[in-house]
């Protein structure tokens, strides 16, 4: 009776007391407010360290030295010469070590593709322990490799090929090799991963219809593994942009790049506001162009593991 | 169906790309074995491969007081960062794994910003923020820092594990009397265990690891490892860093082994 009256107010248009409903709404309401209360330490902690001290440098770059509301942190960049120079060295690495890591990665990613499953796993583990071993220890064993005194030079002039010592680094060439290194992984593993689903059928069709080895990488895999290859190459130029350790210890003082700029500014200088101002754009750069990647390929680019 | 070889061609034709990839392999290896090596020198000199093997400077490294302090030091923030961000991630990584909640996107984001903020950055915001909140230079204030950025790491792998879990048996347990926590930790959890595991030891690397932040925030008697070795680094090249590097080299790889090895128990 009390259904039929329910059923004949809902056909009415009308919200029936249909207590089953209303306790089925509560239920899911409770259940959505606990899975937040699970959320919320977390959420709460990146808002805290993240979120918060960001915002209050945002606010801080606004105001110029006397405290006033002005633009004068962010027309600094456009008048000194020193940061224009800080960008255009911070670009010009980010490029020739994308480049680099392009170069050396696609290769080792098709051949760790190609390979049977056991030859690739135990071939990864090169590429992930590098991957997972401190940005300081691997800066240090090329410090050692590349300096005046070091492995290189002291091989090249034991065998003769040159008298003086070549300069490796403490210079751009240093922070180049060294970052490429670093970064190298970054382009690998999403490439990799990107290439392993490309179906064989594809590549086998092709060969089937009369395509050489060569004409099937060019006109099939290459194509195909253009999305895993732009992730992994937004990663590498996003993460160069901001690096810090390496150009740092490998500049020897004459590579000044945006992350270094940003640690003088505020630590030797105390300029917050110029040195917020610096990491603002940082940030809109960075944003700007994971969503300009996520907008031309519609794919995730959330993947980008520790930017240590 | 041979999934491995399912092309007509030859390794002989691929050798080339073998040579290719094995030299970029050794190009992302050799550093870190040399570091090894040169490590057990005798001589203060850089000489590659050493004239003379000795322990000279793990004896120097363990037998300084600084070092051994640094040491410490980046043990406990990291054990404890480990015993933070573990049961923090899983917890969200459950939430989230739901997918019923309203403002997914808003949520992930936020867990996975310190992944894409400039590190830079964090370290300035939070030296920033710990000034107005005298937290630098405390190891409360590392495992905070050292907590948010292992956060996402925790939570996608704990992901990984729970979307591979079926959720109806949590549904099943509840059904049969069991309260939400005796379901979570007699059903769930033990299936979701490997991943939590690797999660773990993901946030112990993470923190140990840590470089950019710790050296805006650390100092004084809470003054990290890797801050001590960044310095030591600006200053000269000392061999006792290569012994501590291949320390490092040698937890990393005990660390993902085990990880490899919980992993395939799974």
């Amino acid at each position: 009776m009390s259904a039929q009256t329910a059923l004949m107010q809902q056909k009415a248009g009308r919200p029936g007391p249909d207590l089953n409903t209303q306790a089925l709404h509560m239920d899911a309401r409770r259940e959505s407010l606990r899975l937040l209360a699970l959320l919320s330490p977390s959420l709460l902690l990146v808002f805290a360290i993240i979120i918060v001290p960001i915002g209050w440098l945002f606010w801080l770059s606004l105001f110029d030295e006397a405290g006033a509301l002005s633009a004068a942190n962010y027309a600094r960049f456009f008048e000194q010469a020193s940061y224009i120079k800080t960008f255009i060295t911070t670009f010009k690495v980010a490029f020739i070590v994308t480049g680099a890591c392009v170069l050396l990665g696609y290769p080792l990613a098709y051949m760790l593709s190609q390979l049977p499953r056991r030859a690739a796993s135990i071939c990864l583990i090169f590429v992930i322990l590098p991957f997972w071993t401190s940005v300081l220890v691997r800066t240090y064993a090329w410090l050692v490799i590349l300096q005046r005194k070091g492995l290189i030079n002291s091989w090249l002039i034991d065998l003769g090929v040159i008298s003086q010592p070549l300069s490796l680094a403490n210079n751009f060439s240093g922070v180049v090799i060294g970052m490429t290194h670093i970064l190298l992984p970054f382009l690998v593993l999403p490439l990799y991963a990107s290439m392993k689903t490309i179906d064989t059928d594809c590549l086998r069709a092709g060969m089937n219809l009369g395509a050489g080895p060569a004409a099937t990488f060019r006109q099939i895999f290459f194509p195909l593994s253009l999305p895993g290859l732009a992730s992994g190459v937004v990663i590498v130029f996003v993460l160069c942009l901001g690096f810090f350790v390496t150009p740092a210890l490998m500049g020897g003082g004459k590579v000044i790049m945006w992350a270094m700029r940003m640690e003088q500014t505020t630590s030797l200088y105390s300029n917050w506001g110029a040195g917020a101002a610096l990491g603002v754009v940082l940030l809109v750069v960075t944003l700007a162009l994971l969503g300009l990647f996520q907008w031309l390929l519609g794919a995730r680019a959330t993947g980008v593991w520790s930017s240590r | 169906m041979s999934e491995d070889f399912g092309l007509p061609i030859s390794h002989r034709q691929r050798l080339w790309l073998y040579c290719l990839g094995g030299l970029v392999l050794l190009f992302l290896i050799a550093p870190s074995i040399i570091i090894v090596i040169m490590s057990f020198s005798d001589s203060t000199l850089l000489q590659f491969p050493p004239q003379q093997w000795s322990l000279r400077w793990y004896q120097a490294y363990f037998g300084s007081l600084e070092w051994r302090d640094a040491t410490i030091v980046s043990v406990k923030v990291a054990v404890m960062t480990v015993l933070v961000a573990t049961p923090l991630g899983t917890a969200a990584a459950y939430a989230i794994n739901r997918g019923t909640l309203r403002f997914n996107g808003t949520i992930n984001a936020l867990l996975t910003a310190s992944l894409i903020v400039p590190v830079i950055l964090i370290g300035i915001g939070t030296f920033f923020l710990y000034a107005r909140i005298g937290l630098n230079n405390t190891l409360t204030g590392l495992v905070i820092a050292h907590t948010v950025q292992a956060l996402p790491l925790v939570a996608l792998t704990v992901l990984s594990g729970l979307r591979s879990y079926d959720m109806n048996q949590e549904r099943v347990a509840r059904s049969l009397g069991a309260g939400r926590v005796a379901a979570f930790w007699q059903v769930t959890m033990p299936q979701i265990r490997f991943s939590i595991v690797s999660g773990a030891l993901f946030a112990f690397i993470t923190s140990f690891d840590e470089v950019v932040v710790s050296l805006f925030i650390s100092g004084g008697e809470t003054t990290t490892l890797t801050r001590r070795m960044f310095n030591a680094l600006r200053d000269q090249i000392d061999p006792t860093i290569a012994a501590i590097s291949t320390c490092l080299i040698v937890l990393s790889v005990v660390l993902l082994s085990v990880a490899q090895i919980f992993g395939r128990r799974h």
